[in-house]
């Protein structure tokens, strides 16, 4: 399958990837829906969701089923062109930020390299920046054009909140940038990969743990989750930015933020925590004993297992933590972040002047 | 008389539990302002949450025991021989404080014998759930041991007329035809007078 002298079969290969991530992506959301309520019910002493099926395992298919099903309401004094397309930006750009996650090394199947993630640009980070960027048009968009006071007053707290954000976040990963020298995501994770103890003294984690500690509250406050949840605080702008959303509308903006979280938590470990790399063993060598497509396959299972860990500090901190006030929130931000963010910079500066030469 | 200071005891009111904490309104110092260690206590809470027992009662499921004296649905209680026990002498109902029963009265005829213990028995007799308030009065005025309640309580229900309970839905079960229910229930009802009686001799 050649056609212009290019291998046809990568765009299979590559459709095939975006259809496995963009699908476990879905059903990782769905079931963090369920493992939200779960969590929140067990730290609150009750036993969360457990009627529809074993466990409660077919909440979240009764849950999407209900949003299905539901009225669909566009109300009329709304902008209709730009009400329809704010959940789908919010969408779009929550599941095209993970084209870029290194899923795993690579498999070799039927005499081909394949590697398991759909692009590594050399730009990487600062494509997921992008994404994310473009990520805050979702709720501007769905806020305003919903023509309510609230939806609008949500929106313009989510698009400041998220913006201010970014910046702590940008330059907390500037330090990380100086000592990786790269911007591609896949060679930041191979990296990692060479440290002590099989890897895991290499993580970022140990060289940034300010700048982890940053970029940790960012993504916080990038996700809309509590305690930075100001763009839809329920005791204040009644549902916030989707207030007038119903229907599968609604769910699209609920699921986002959910995919959301789980990229972002792909994000951070990919960045801070060694991506697919397993730790306290040398990969290579096992790649010997093992065959090297089973460890890229523990590999990704590491790196789900990572993110699950996140996933679970998200819910963990949501249901500790009460929301910021929003001006605090910006006090947080600009007064102590950004200025930590640049004083973690200048030391990284001043450490890789000195001893990496 | 000083303005505040180690005397501020003296005005404060007196404190009724132990658990009063003097407010300490000094500035947060930096490890307070860091706010990370107090958020991993918090989150320390959290997590021993987790493995704490669960408060919820899974209903259907499980249920609470109710107390021995609880008081529910009534029940018309029948003899060995299955034969009704109430009169109809209309001490329940003068004794029901929210006058929830009704009853009339008919005579036993000739070949009812098996059915009606005395000669006169109640045709009609319905208590509206809806008035009663489960003060349990009936059975203590009853005579002739033919009303108790029970440890069940009235299930839901759409309409009104609903909540108005005649005989079938108040008899026990005839212990000819289903002795097995009449064996349950009346065990349930004696089970019930045995740990009263037990909680008051104790």
């Amino acid at each position: 399958m050649h056609l212009l002298s290019v291998d046809m079969t990568i765009f299979l290969e590559k459709l095939t990837m975006i259809a496995i991530v963009v699908f476990a992506l879905l059903g990782i959301a769905l079931y963090t829906t369920l493992a939200e309520r779960k969590v929140a019910g067990v730290m609150q002493d009750r036993h969360g969701p457990n009627r529809a099926g074993p466990f409660g395992l077919l909440q979240p298919l009764a849950d999407g089923l209900k949003l299905f099903f539901k009225e669909e309401i566009i109300p009329l004094s709304s902008n209709r062109v730009l009400f329809i397309l704010g959940p789908f930006i919010a969408m779009f750009t929550a599941l095209i930020t993970s084209a870029v996650i290194p899923w795993g090394s690579s498999l070799e199947l039927f005499g081909r390299k394949v590697d398991l993630t759909i692009a590594d640009p050399n730009i990487g980070v600062l494509y997921v920046f992008a994404v994310v960027s473009i990520g805050v048009f979702g709720i501007m968009i769905g806020g305003w054009a919903s023509n309510n006071k609230f939806s609008l007053l949500a929106a313009i707290r989510g698009a400041s909140q998220i913006i201010s954000y970014e910046l702590a976040m940008g330059l907390s990963l500037i330090a990380l940038l100086m000592i990786t020298g790269t911007m591609s995501l896949g060679e930041i994770v191979k990296a990692q990969m060479n440290g002590a103890w099989g890897g895991f003294l290499g993580w970022n984690v140990f060289v940034q743990p300010l700048g982890f500690l940053i970029f940790l509250v960012c993504v916080f406050a990038e996700c809309n989750r509590t305690p930075f949840d100001l763009p839809e605080a329920e005791s204040e702008l009644n549902m916030g930015y989707h207030q007038e959303y119903s229907s599968l509308k609604l769910g699209f903006f609920l699921f986002s933020e959910y995919i959301n979280m789980i990229v972002s938590s792909a994000v951070m470990a990919t960045l801070f925590f060694g991506g697919y790399d397993i730790p306290f063993v040398n990969e290579t060598h096992l790649g010997e004993t093992l065959g090297n497509n089973l460890v890229a396959i523990l590999g990704v299972l590491m790196l789900l297992a990572k993110i699950v860990f996140f996933l679970f500090l998200f819910m963990w901190v949501r249901w500790t933590i009460p929301r910021f006030r929003y001006d605090q929130l910006m006090e947080l931000g600009w007064k102590k972040l950004i200025p930590l963010a640049l004083f973690n910079m200048l030391i990284t500066g001043i450490v890789i002047l000195l001893f990496d030469k | 008389m000083p303005a505040c200071g180690g005397d501020l005891k003296r005005y404060m009111m007196q404190p009724l539990t132990n658990r009063a904490k003097v407010l300490d309104l000094k500035p947060l110092n930096f490890m307070e302002r860091l706010y990370l260690p107090n958020i991993m206590n918090g989150m320390w809470i959290t997590l021993r949450h987790i493995f704490k027992k669960k408060a919820t009662i899974q209903y259907p499921e499980e249920k609470r025991p109710f107390s021995p004296v609880f008081r529910g649905l009534h029940v018309l209680n029948r003899d060995e021989e299955g034969r009704e026990r109430c009169t109809a002498c209309g001490l329940c109902a003068v004794a029901c404080p929210a006058e929830a029963i009704t009853m009339e009265a008919a005579e036993r005829m000739k070949g009812e014998e098996h059915l009606y213990r005395e000669e006169k028995y109640a045709a009609r007799y319905e208590i509206n759930m809806l008035r009663c308030i489960f003060c349990g009065l009936c059975e203590e005025a009853c005579p002739k041991d033919a009303i108790y309640l029970s440890e069940t309580f009235a299930p839901a229900n759409f309409t009104r007329k609903g909540f108005i309970y005649g005989k079938p839905d108040l008899l026990i079960p005839d212990p000819k035809n289903e002795p097995g229910d009449f064996s349950l229930a009346k065990g349930q009802i004696e089970d019930r007078k045995e740990k009263v009686r037990k909680d008051v001799t104790a």
